[in-house]
This record gives structure tokens, sequence and C-alpha cells, in this order.
């Protein structure tokens, strides 16, 4: 006959497990937690062949009942994550950090420095070189933690160089946690891996304390190497130090170039444009029309009158020189089948008449470049311009009036 | 070997056992010249029966402990269940005399104890921490791991290997370890020859017992107050003296991981019977709580069916012999007569004689209840027309709450107990603070859960599912009538449905494959899996096994017609 059926230890914990896991996606804690107290019983078994075993699992989810419980006190939370480091030792490092992260959550950063700098003393033969990634990140939090602490000090200190005290203790005190931090900083930022906090803590250190050139040097590591999963972050903190160093456009339009081609919705997108559309070289200002086309495929653009209005600038500026028309038709030819609904509807028309009328008259003027005069949208906002009388929806009508032949061009 | 003579004084058949291994019979107290062929009287004191009957012991090694053999842990775990069940009503002879002669003829059968010295065993024992010197026979001594692997017990322990293996890591030429003196040749024994005590085991001699006596309780009962902790079973370890220590081995033996399953300690209890050589039980008439007949009575008020039913059910017994005195008194030994679980064939009786008047097709049964239904509308006096659709929505409704309390008992049940295990004096103070762990988190969390957990076990009662008349709501369907259902025909009251259909048309060998037949919920109409399901509820066992009787009582009934018409579809008309 067939065991399946015997209820046994094993069956009765994994039921168990079952009730407790609906219980939390239900968020009820306190049923969970009381299912929990039959599970713990599975710490008395052994249960090597599992790939998670219940010490795991008893800490991931006592963590959670723990901290959304409302009866449940920082102190308990505390003496529950004491309890689970002892647990497991392979896990105790990672135990360790999570638990620095809820004390940061909680607001107590000396509490969450307490255990960091705890872990780091933390040695067990062989583990300690095998958690090596889990000691690098104890390490690279603390080192956050020296600069949040630096951080504190340098303001203190400029607003006594504002009353125009000079102190001495406060300014080494900030020069000893920079140098703190700084070490734990740059160790973890030679690993492969995304430090957004780190590198951007990191690179204002340097600022201050002006080494430039080493601030260039991690950013462009950052941003360019290629063991670095790719990361939209890193070419805008690059493109932010550039800017605040003054460099030159072409130099800021190379940092933003693969920007778009990784984001092409990025809001330093119109930045880019407007550099590029102001370019003397025809290659950038072709660019800068492909940059603003893309961007406005996005729905989080569509109201986004800068947007539109650098978009309807360059297409004015196009079409007023006549030059270059085919670049609007290239960028047109994918866009038609679609963009009238997406953009251009009557009830968008309407809408946007109502809440935004700048952003009508933009994409007004887009529209009856693209549609011709006779487009919903166009003949809409025109419309209704004119009836209120304001006078630059009259120019408005005129221009697209005068230029109809380019959209007989442009639509072929 | 069946002892099924008349007694000379008074003609009946009801034997005991005296102490001395004799006959004695029940009714007249007439004791008989009859002795059991392998009582021996002249017990032979060896060392081992002088341990075990007067209690003196070899002197107590250093940790506290005593010299202490696996039987008599076994002992002590059936005195503290016999007393259980003389708690919970059992009469004490169970226990003072039943149990006790049947224990004593089953050490005396395998040679445990009360007998010659045993072959060769003494020898190959060796008691915990002495680390043997003898290196020659080293070979002959099984490894730790080879031993835990050879217990057909759940496979939980064995993964516990890791504390095993360092054991064996720590000494090649230490025995293997175990608290007991046999703990390790206890497990190497060759099962076929012995019949060794399991835990399980200890269930199929108490109920064994309560067969001699006839008890009200049946299997499925005793199995299921062993579950709710009326009757030690799990842990019960907890309850042997200080100085009996467990540990390595024993656990295997006395550890139990799996609540028992029904067909596991019913084959025992059979086995057990024929190596006993015991003679015919006492029998079964049909003023015996384990007679169809009062069995079907219970469940049919369990089931909240009308009393009626019980008409039916004893017209079917009848039909197929079921009630016979020869048919339900267990002969130990006759390997031809299929042993009869009491329980299980009422509840298929039940079923039977719903799919009689109701056929159970998901159709005809629900056609019944809109013609009572209506009948019901227009008739206010006298007991109203049983409706199946209302009994169904009351008896889910219930069942359904059951059967989630009873679910979720189960994800809660706490396994483990205070007295703690160790395969190991090494592993003694891992496994202590492990438990300290676990206690401590039950705490902290005991806080956070809000509900008090239950102190006590509820009352043990023999009704899981009760119905009250007074109830005005008329979720009780004891009184109804079946009036609707029935027609009369040549003077005799047969049913309106004409029809029945058979849950399989041919058995299969159950020696074979080990079922009469094989259920597939999908196979079969919902009503019927319903009404399975119930049944299943209240004696606690799966769905298939109660199938399985429904079909070999089918086949009794409709034997005649079966063995002509075997090719015809399985539509019979009655």
């Amino acid at each position: 006959s067939s065991n399946e059926h015997k209820l046994n230890f094993k069956k009765s914990k994994e039921a168990c497990l079952s009730y407790i896991q609906d219980a939390l996606l239900q968020k009820q804690w306190k049923r969970a937690a009381e299912f929990l107290i039959c599970y713990v019983e599975s710490l008395e078994k052994d249960y090597s062949r599992e790939h998670v075993g219940p010490s795991e699992m008893i800490w991931r989810i006592g963590t959670e009942i723990l901290w959304h419980h409302s009866h449940s006190s920082m102190k308990e939370f505390n003496c529950f994550m004491e309890q689970m480091k002892t647990l497991g030792v392979k896990r105790y490092l990672k135990v360790c950090l999570e638990h620095v992260f809820h004390l940061l959550c909680n607001g107590q950063i000396d509490e969450a420095y307490q255990n960091l700098s705890l872990a780091e003393s933390w040695r067990f033969g062989e583990q300690t070189a095998i958690q090596d990634k889990e000691m690098k990140l104890i390490q690279a939090y603390r080192g956050l933690l020296d600069y949040y602490s630096w951080s504190k000090q340098k303001n203190i200190l400029l607003e006594h160089d504002e009353d125009g005290f000079s102190d001495l203790t406060v300014e080494q005190e900030m020069h000893s946690y920079f140098r703190k931090a700084a070490v734990n900083l740059k160790e973890i930022i030679k690993i492969p891996g995304v430090w957004d906090v780190f590198v951007k803590c990191y690179v204002d250190l340097l600022e201050f304390y002006g080494d430039h050139n080493e601030a260039r040097q991690v950013l462009n590591e950052y941003a360019y190497n290629s063991k670095f999963p790719a990361n939209p972050n890193a070419h805008v903190y690059l493109y932010q130090f550039l800017k605040r160093q003054g460099e030159s456009k072409k130099s800021l339009i190379s940092a933003l170039k693969i920007l778009h081609d990784i984001v092409p919705s990025h809001e330093l997108m119109i930045d880019f444009n407007t550099m590029l559309q102001k370019s003397k070289k025809r290659k950038k200002r072709r660019l800068g029309l492909e940059v603003i086309f893309a961007a406005l495929d996005y729905a989080g653009w569509k109201e986004n009158t800068k947007a539109w209005s650098c978009l309807a600038r360059q297409v004015k500026q196009i079409v007023i020189s006549g030059k270059h028309l085919d670049w609007i038709q290239q960028e047109w030819s994918s866009r038609k089948d679609w963009w009238p609904a997406f953009h251009f509807s009557r009830y968008l028309a309407k809408r946007n008449w109502q809440e935004n009328e700048s952003l009508s008259y933009e994409k007004a003027l887009v529209a009856g470049i693209l549609l011709g005069k006779d487009c919903k949208y166009f003949k809409y906002v025109s419309h209704q311009g004119c009836k209120a009388q304001l006078k630059r929806f009259r120019g408005l009508k005129k221009f697209v009036n005068r230029h109809n032949p380019v959209y007989l061009r442009i639509s072929g | 070997r069946d002892f099924n003579e008349r007694c000379a004084q008074c003609s009946e058949v009801n034997w005991g056992l005296t102490d001395g291994g004799r006959f004695y019979c029940r009714s007249c107290h007439n004791v008989t010249e009859r002795t059991r062929e392998v009582v021996n009287t002249d017990f032979i004191t060896n060392s081992r029966v002088q341990t075990i009957s007067k209690g003196s012991r070899k002197q107590e090694k250093n940790d506290g402990g005593c010299e202490w053999y696996i039987c008599e842990g076994f002992q002590l775990v059936l005195k503290k269940q016999a007393e259980a069940l003389e708690a919970l009503g059992v009469c004490p002879q169970m226990k003072d005399e039943i149990l006790r002669n049947f224990w004593r003829c089953y050490l005396q059968k395998s040679k445990q104890a009360y007998c010659k010295r045993p072959a060769g065993e003494t020898v190959k024992t060796l008691s915990v921490c002495e680390s043997s010197t003898d290196v020659d026979s080293d070979s002959e001594r099984p490894s730790l791991l080879h031993l835990l692997s050879l217990s057909e017990s759940e496979g939980d322990l064995q993964t516990d290997c890791s504390f095993a293996s360092s054991v064996s890591k720590v000494s090649e030429s230490t025995s293997v370890y175990s608290g007991s003196v046999d703990g390790s040749s206890y497990l190497m024994k060759n099962q076929k020859e012995k019949l060794r005590m399991t835990m399980p085991m200890t269930l199929s001699f108490c109920y064994m017992a309560l067969l001699w006596l006839r008890e009200p309780i049946t299997l499925s009962e005793l199995l299921r107050f062993v579950v709710e902790g009326h009757i030690p079973y799990l842990n019960v370890f907890q309850h042997f003296p200080e100085k009996m220590k467990l540990c390595g081995l024993d656990l295997k033996i006395f550890c139990v991981e799996s609540w028992p399953v029904y067909e596991e300690v019913f084959d025992k209890m059979n086995e057990l019977a024929a190596y006993l050589d015991l003679p015919r039980f006492p029998d079964i008439t049909d003023s015996c709580f384990l007679h169809p007949d009062m069995l079907c009575m219970k469940y049919l008020m369990e089931a909240n069916l009308p009393d009626e039913l019980h008409n039916w059910t004893c017209r079917v017994v009848k039909k197929i012999g079921v009630g016979e005195v020869d048919f339900l008194t267990l002969m130990p030994g006759n390997k031809s007569t299929r042993k009869v679980k009491y329980d299980v064939l009422a509840a298929a009786i039940i079923v039977v004689v719903l799919k009689l008047l109701f056929l159970l097709d998901d159709r005809y049964e629900w056609l019944l209840s809109e013609f009572a239904e209506e009948r019901n509308k227009h008739n206010t006096e006298g007991s109203p027309y049983f409706e199946f659709k209302k009994w169904y929505e009351v008896v889910k409704q219930s069942l359904d709450v059951e059967l989630k309390k009873l679910d979720e008992e189960r994800a809660k049940y706490l396994w483990r107990c205070e007295k703690p295990l160790f395969y190991s004096v090494k592993n003694k103070s891992k496994v202590l603070k492990r438990r300290q762990m676990v206690v401590n988190l039950q705490n902290q969390f005991g806080k956070l859960s809000g509900s008090v957990r239950r102190a006590e076990k509820p009352n043990p009662s023999s009704f899981q599912l009760s119905w009250s008349e007074e109830n005005t709501d008329g979720s009780c369907f004891h009184g109804h009538s079946l009036r609707g259902i029935l027609r009369e025909k040549c003077g005799l009251l047969t049913t309106m449905n004409p029809d029945y259909w058979l849950c399989t048309v041919k058995l299969c060998n159950e020696k074979l494959c080990g079922h009469l037949a094989h259920y597939r919920e999908v196979e079969f109409p919902q009503s019927y899996h319903f009404v399975l399901g119930l049944f299943s509820f209240l004696l606690r066992i799966q769905p298939s096994s109660i199938h399985d009787e429904v079909c070999m009582i089918e086949h009794k009934l409709f034997n005649k017609k079966l063995c002509k018409k075997l090719k015809y579809n399985t539509v019979l008309r009655k």
C-alpha cells in the first residue's frame, strides 16, 4: 500500500510552512506567528539535504513577522536577530547585514554602526574566506556610515565658518571620517557591481578634497568598464560630474550618448537634445532630432511641455530653413502609423487644451507640420486658440498654413 | 491452532488464558487441562528473566543509567497504553490480564524471556561506552550506518546519519551505539522469524486485547485517540524512568515520526495473533458493539442520516451474511478467511444502502430530493420527507469545517517533547542547545500569536459529529422519513430506485496488489465521492479503503447476477 498519505513529521511541517506562507501573503502576522511556533521544531531535525533549511526559513519568516507585527518591539527584533546569528554560521554575515538594514530603516544609525563594526571583526576559520563578499559589503556600509558622519561634521564646519568660528576638533574629526570612509568605499567599487550609493558618496568626498582626477577616473571606470553591469545611473553621475567641472559640450554629449542608447526615455534627454540642437555639426543636430522623437515615444512624456517645445523648435527651424526635411521624413516614417492616435487624437486635443494651453500649442505646431493643417488636433487647438484671441495661436495658424506643402512632402 | 471446543461445563466457546497458560472458560470459569504447546511453565531462570521479573539490575553505570533491554521498554509502553485505555473506560481486565498474557506469550515465542537462554544473543550485545578490545570480531559487527538503513522506520531518522557517522568515527572498535543493552542486535534480527516488536505493533497488541474483550472501541477510534493524544504513543519514552537512558539506536526503535496507519496496525495484529497461536477469539454476536448492526446505527447517527436506514443496513447485512458469528469472529492463523475490519465494513454497508436507495449517480438523488421537497411543502404533519439535497448541504458544511480544523491541527502538530533525544553523548550539548533555542523562539512568537495554546487536550469523544433533534433549524435528519423513496411490492418494502451501478465489475486479487479495487475520484460520481469522503473523515482512513469494502459487499450482494451476466454493462436491474 502506498504510504503517500501517511502523516509524518516532514509532511506535517510542509503543511505548516504553507500555512505560514499564506498568512504572510495576506499580512496576517498573528496567524503566521501561530504557525511559526509549530514550525520551529524543525530545527531539531537534520535537513542537510534540503536546499533551503529550516533555520533559514525561520530567520526570514521571523524577520518579516517581527518587523510588521504591531506588538513587536525593536528590542525583541534585535534579540531575535542575535539568536539567528548563532543558528547558521554560514549565514552569519548575511544576517548581520540584514539586521543592519533594518536598524537603518528604523533610524538607529549608531546601533547599525556598532553592529557593522562587530561583524567586521568576526573571524571563523575558513568561513571568513568563504563569506568574503559579505564582508566587503559590511565594510562598504560602514564606510557609508562614516561618510554620513563626515557629512554631518562638514555641515557643522560650514555653519561655524559662516559664523566666523573656526573649530579644529570638528575639522579633525571630519578628516578622520573621510579617511575611514574613503578606504572602504574605494574597495567596494573595485568589484564589478551596482554601487550607485557608494560611488556617489565617494565622488562627493573626492570632489570636496579637490581630487578631481581620481573622481573622474572612478566615474569613468564605473560607466565604461565592461565588467560592470550596464547601469544608466553610471552615465548620469559621470555627466553631472563633467557638468560641474565645466567640461566641454563635446565631452558632455559623449557622456549622454550611451545613456540615450540604454534609456531613450531618460529625463536628461531634454538636456541632451538642447545641446545637440545648438551644435554646429550636422550629425549632432540630426542626432538631436532622433533623441527627442525617441523620448516622446514613451507614454510618460506625453504631457511633457518642455519636450514638446524642444521638438517643436527643432521642427520649426528645419521647416523654415527648408533644409533637411528628409530628417523629419525619416523620423516620421516609422511613427506615422501610431503617433496620430497616441498623441494627436481629438480627445487629447480637447484635454490638452483644457489642462495645459502651452502643451497644446507646442503639440499643435508639431501636428500641423507632420499631419497638415487639416488634422484634427491642429484644427481644434488652433480654432480654440484663435477664438480665445491668443496672439501666438494666430501666428501658429499662419505658420502652419504657410508651410502646408511641407506636410505633403514628408507624408509621401 | 484453533481452540473451538465447547466448554465441558457450560458448552460455551468463550476462552481466556490463565497466568499459567491454560485455557479457562470465561462463562463458568472452568479451567481446562488444555495448555498451549509452547507454554513452558518451568521457567528456566537466566539473568534476563531475573532482571525482568525481579527488577534487580546490574549496578548502575556512571551516568546514572542502568542496563535495560528493548523488550522492557516496550513493556512499559504497553503498560502506559493500557492505563490510558483504562482511564477511557476500558475494563481493567484488559490491562491486568489479557494484555499481560498476550505480551508474555509474545516474549516466550520470540525467545526474549520466559524461556531457555536465547541462542547467541547475549554474546553479541555489548553495553554502551565500553570500548571493546575484541578486534577479531570487528568484521562481524555491522557499522552504525548499515544498521540505520536496515530498519523499516521513516527516512527522516536516516538522515540523522550525520550524527551517527560522527559516532562511528570516534572509535572503530566500539560496539554499535545504544542506550539499551540489545538495541543494535534488535535491529539486526531477521524479521520474518521473530516478528520484531515495533511501536505501531504496540497498538496492534492493544487492539488485539480490546478485540478479545469485545470492548466498544473500533480500531479507527483507537488510532484517533492516539493522534489526539489520549493514548501514549508519540514521545512515550518520556515516561521511561530516569535510569533507562535512551540514545543511539534506541531512538530508531522508540521514536515515532509518523502516525500509525490503519492497515498497518490491522495487518500486524492479524500476524501477531497467528504468531502467538491464539485460539478463536470470543464470539462477536449481534449484541456486540462491533457487530455491523450496532456500528451501522452509530455511524448513521453520526452521518446525520435517517434512523429508518437502519432497517436497510440490517437487511443487507443479513443478505450477504456479514452478520454471522463465524464471519465476524477472528480465527487467527486461518488464512483463507478475509479478516474483518468492523468499522470499515459498517461504513461500506451504509454506502451500499445509500447507493441502493439513491443510486448516487449525480442525477437521481437530486431528482428524488426535488420530489421530497415538493411533498414537504404540502406536508406539515408527521416527520418530514428526507431531502438528499438538504442533508448534503448541512453535512457538507459541517464536514468542511471539521476538515479544515483537522488540516490545521495536522500542520500545527508538535512532535517534539521536553525530553531531548540524542544519538550519543557527543551531540548531547548540541541537541540541548537546539532544544533551548526552539523553546525560546516559541515563547517569543507565542507572545505575538495572541491565542493561548491549548494546555489540555479536548475530552475524547466517540462521536465527532453530533446532531441534535432539538435544533429547530431542521439540521438533524435522524427522524426524517424515507417514505418518498420507497414503495411496496409483494408486501415488501422496496426502493423506488430500480437501478444500481457496480463500483467494479471484477475484483482485483488482493494478495497481488493489496487492493480489491483501485479508486480514482474522477471515475466516480461526485455524490459517491462525497459519501466516501464523509466516512473517510470519520474513520480517518483513505477513501480507497472504504471503496474496497464497498466493492466486496457489492460482489457478495449481486453474486448470482454477476455470475450470469459477466459480460453485461455495469448497470444492473435489481
